[in-house]
């Protein structure tokens, strides 16, 4: 795809690092702004407002954590996929640039999840691991983001690493639910979805509000991180182009 | 279309025949792995007999593992693969040819071997039973997804472990019933359900997959 | 919600450990990301610059 300085390309226009540079340049701060005041309300919500849980005490405040990461874990890599993809189909630099950018904000978030699910379920189980299918599954998920970063830093062509890292995530994403069903059929211990958008959640509503505002949080932060993380991978690889060595003699790069 | 298959296969055959080496290693692996956990765990007959589905599979997963390597190893190295991306062939029919050989010389003898294992930990004739059909129609999709792995990782280095840890996640479904299957017979529970889940797998990958490792040939080696 | 002292919204009913110690590592993944997003993008400008001094030479 060309990166003619026409707006008529329309849905091309962004593709291209050129462009999109300076316009992830104003999201950083706008998303972080967003993630930070949202962050507040959640953990206000999440200490402040909800109250103790019948059954499981306080400890169940760790799900303000626990549920956004695990809910970011698994958006992020379809959200990769899809980048990969799109990078793959049409050739498009950037967006297999963006998902080389996803891939370790999403594996942080999977770790995150599983830390402050064994955290939770010391107290809630007994023990710090058990070996439930959603927790088995989410160490699966961290598998699949490691096996996707460690095959692009293997690869020393960066539109190989791209092409290849597509197909590793997009044979990922198939078995994704593969995975999740095996496991499933594997063992049946952790409690069952408290949020569906099909059941009622059988929690307090104050505890769900917490959960939703949490898991706004941490999806600005995740765009926050993955786009500052992008402009440095733009910075990178089109080091050789011209404009970034006008951006670069302007000072206009920090 | 099928002449093409089978002279890859045939090939691939007959340059295993002649490095029975390679073969022979993945098979003694697998021999070497099995024996290794009677030897960690103890001899308690119950215990092994209760864990002898789970290591058997492990151990087949790991020497298919480590066999992958030469799927495409030396194809590659001597510009043969090159000659395939190149021909008028379907690349997906040579790869399934490929995978098929693989199979052949990997997981086929493993699954013989397994019989002897079912003696081994003591398993029961329908134990063993359902042990050689899961691992029949198990290995096929470790050698087909194998291939995807094996296929990204041409001429990397670090290839062996990085396939490894690729190819690992993707095989535990593979393993879930594979094991799950003898564990029910095991069990008394009704076991076909496995069985069929493993041919599902079995049919998906084989449709699948060579589209898949056909497209990381290109980006591996242009 | 109302803790009454600052010291049982610490003790978290007795799972201070727990509680704290998953917003600790949330923190501390935050903490480090952001860090790690620092180092990686002043290593890209400085090689930027290193270049174009040795272009410029």
């Amino acid at each position: 795809m060309n990166t003619a300085a026409s707006p008529r390309i329309g849905l091309f226009w962004f593709a291209s690092p050129q462009t999109f540079f300076p316009l992830a340049g104003k999201m950083v701060p706008l998303f972080s702004l967003l993630a930070a005041g949202l962050l507040l309300v959640g953990l206000y919500i999440a200490f402040l407002v909800a109250p103790t849980d019948a059954t499981q005490g306080e400890s169940y405040r760790i799900i303000f954590i626990h549920v956004p990461a695990a809910w970011m874990s698994m958006f992020l890599y379809l959200v990769m996929a899809f980048w990969a993809a799109v990078g793959l189909v049409f050739n498009t630099r950037l967006s297999s640039m963006m998902a080389t950018a996803i891939a370790p904000t999403g594996a942080l978030m999977t770790f995150l999840a599983l830390w402050t699910g064994a955290f939770w379920g010391r107290p809630t189980w007994g023990a710090y691991w058990v070996w439930d299918a959603r927790l088995t599954s989410e160490l699966i998920l961290l598998f699949l983001y490691l096996g996707f970063i460690a095959l692009q830093a293997a690869i020393d062509d960066p539109r190989r690493a791209d092409k290849a890292g597509a197909v590793l995530a997009l044979v990922g994403v198939v078995n994704v639910p593969i995975i999740y069903f095996s496991v499933q059929w594997w063992n049946t211990l952790h409690q069952g979805a408290s949020v569906s958008i099909t059941r009622a959640p059988s929690m307090a509503t104050t505890m769900l509000w917490g959960m939703l505002v949490m898991a706004l949080a941490f999806w600005m932060y995740s765009i926050a991180v993955v786009l500052h993380r992008l402009r440095s991978i733009i910075l990178e690889r089109e080091r050789r182009t011209e404009w970034v060595r006008e951006l670069l003699r302007e000072g206009r790069i920090k | 279309m099928l002449r093409v298959l089978l002279q890859v296969i045939r090939r691939d055959l007959l340059l295993a025949v002649r490095q029975k080496a390679d073969v022979l290693n993945t098979l003694f692996f697998f021999v070497v792995v099995v024996t290794m956990v009677p030897l960690g765990i103890g001899p308690e007959p119950n215990l092994l007999r209760a864990i002898a589905p789970g290591v058997v599979w492990v151990a087949a997963l790991l020497a298919a593992i480590l066999s992958l390597a030469r799927l495409f190893a030396n194809d590659y190295a001597d510009g043969t693969l090159e000659q395939m991306l190149l021909s008028s062939e379907p690349l997906t029919l040579i790869v399934l040819g490929k995978a098929a050989a693989h199979w052949l010389v990997t997981g086929l003898p493993l699954t013989v071997m397994s019989i002897v294992f079912g003696v081994v930990f003591d398993l029961g004739l329908q134990e063993t039973g359902v042990l050689v059909v899961s691992l029949l129609l198990g290995t096929p999709v470790l050698s087909l997804i194998g291939a995807v792995g094996a296929a990204l990782t041409l001429g990397l280095r670090g290839g062996g472990v990085l396939t490894s840890l690729l190819v690992l996640p993707l095989y535990i479904p593979v393993l879930i019933f594979g094991s799950g299957a003898v564990g029910a017979a095991a069990s008394g529970v009704a076991y076909a359900a496995y069985l069929l889940l493993l041919g599902a797998f079995l049919l998906f990958a084989s449709v699948l997959t060579p589209w898949a490792v056909a497209l990381a040939l290109r980006i591996s080696v242009e | 919600m109302n803790w009454g002292s600052w010291d049982n919204f610490l003790r978290m009913g007795g799972y201070g450990f727990f509680v704290w110690g998953s917003y600790g590592m949330a923190m501390a993944i935050l903490v480090i990301e952001v860090w790690q997003l620092k180092v990686r993008r002043r290593r890209a400008v400085t090689e930027l610059q290193r270049e174009a001094a040795r272009r410029s030479a």
